[in-house]
């Protein structure tokens, strides 16, 4: 009997930060087979193969971030708030260098790939355009939404390090889908 | 720029994970090569699509989960890597019910979310492969998280900063490979 609540305390202990996971990824999906987005796949071969590595990414270079600015402010490093602070800067634009930089060679792995294996591919100044955009975007979005939850979070007595792998996953998700939709109409119109 | 700042200077922070962004990135090609080649499937079945977020990261999230259990238990000194540990089967029964709750919930809104861009699957068929990819991604992240963290305990390593990582990686690069697998035999 005791194993078989234990069970149940895990279940109840992780099923909400799952559930809020699952509906990010649901609306980032629900994104993905739209009409307009399968246009965008179609009109730009290489797209399919650089998704898994854009929406991978995000965790990795913002779950970092979120963790760094965490321990942070356990340790005393960092105050919460929003204003000049050496480290935080430092930590914010390696973030976006990091996060820009690894979009931007998604777009050329996934235009060399498909050349060398002589597929269809489109062209490497749209698929590198369409990967900058998109990761910029959600470097801002991210970089500045993390800091306000993971703040906001510490401020009012919460431990962010629980908060942090599910509400990256969840955003990442939602705005990593939503802006690379973006950047796939403006490379369209622009090029 | 004083050099107080240690490990949070800048050209520290992208000189150590940049080149683990590179790896990862090519590895997360080849589950991109799964998507590419089935372009086609993917494309004219909209509701396949509505899945590939979630498989991307849920496989992850519940190695994530096992791992930190299993780390935690391992700095307490109670952890035993032994079939006979009843923690873990404890452990692996809840992660197991988990995937089961997500999975299921997972393929009957995207059936329900289906309807609003497409033709929707079939429910019957869109529950296999979503219930079914799942489950065996969850078995993945089993094994994959226990492994890790044995193979962690054993070189010394502090199993917080590797098992993690590795389990919620490999996690995502195979969610849309096993994804694409077991819609290919159920279509």
């Amino acid at each position: 009997m005791d194993a078989r609540r234990e069970v149940w305390r895990i279940y109840r202990e992780s099923i909400g930060i799952l559930g809020v996971s699952l509906l990010g990824g649901l609306f980032a999906g629900l994104v993905l087979g739209s009409d307009a987005m399968r246009a965008g796949f179609a009109d730009f071969p290489g797209l399919l193969l650089l998704l898994p590595a854009f929406l991978a990414t995000r965790g990795n270079v913002y779950g970092a971030f979120g963790a760094r600015i965490s321990s942070g402010l356990h340790q005393g490093l960092i105050d919460p708030e929003f204003e000049f602070d050496e480290r935080l800067v430092n930590a914010v634009v390696a973030s976006f260098v990091n996060g820009i930089g690894v979009s931007v060679l998604i777009g050329f792995l996934s235009w060399g790939i498909l050349r060398a294996l002589e597929r269809e591919s489109a062209r490497l100044v749209e698929l590198v355009g369409i990967t900058f955009i998109a990761g910029v975007l959600t470097s801002i979005v991210l970089v500045f939404g993390l800091l306000v939850l993971v703040f906001g979070s510490y401020e009012s007595g919460y431990d962010p390090d629980n908060l942090i792998g599910p509400i990256v996953t969840m955003l990442g998700d939602v705005f990593g889908v939503v802006f690379l939709y973006v950047a796939i109409v403006v490379v369209g119109v622009v090029l | 720029m004083s050099d107080d700042l240690g490990t949070w200077r800048f050209r520290t922070i992208v000189a150590t994970m940049f080149p683990i962004l590179i790896t990862l990135s090519v590895l997360e090609m080849g589950s991109g090569y799964v998507l590419e080649s089935l372009e086609s499937t993917y494309l004219d079945n909209p509701t396949l699509l509505i899945l590939v977020p979630v498989m991307i990261g849920m496989g992850g999230n519940l190695g994530a989960i096992l791992s930190s259990r299993l780390s935690t238990r391992l700095h307490l000194g109670t952890l035993e890597f032994s079939p006979r540990d009843e923690q873990l089967w404890t452990s692996i029964a809840a992660i197991m019910l988990l995937a089961v709750t997500v999975f299921s919930a997972l393929g009957v809104a995207a059936w329900g979310l289906g309807r609003l861009v497409a033709e929707p699957m079939a429910l019957a068929d869109l529950l296999v492969i979503s219930v079914g990819s799942g489950m065996l991604l969850a078995i993945f992240a089993v094994v994959l998280s226990v492994a890790a963290t044995y193979v962690s305990y054993q070189q010394g390593l502090d199993p917080d900063d590797t098992t993690i990582p590795v389990v919620t990686n490999v996690c995502d690069i195979l969610g849309v490979v096993v994804l694409s697998a077991v819609a290919i035999a159920v279509l």
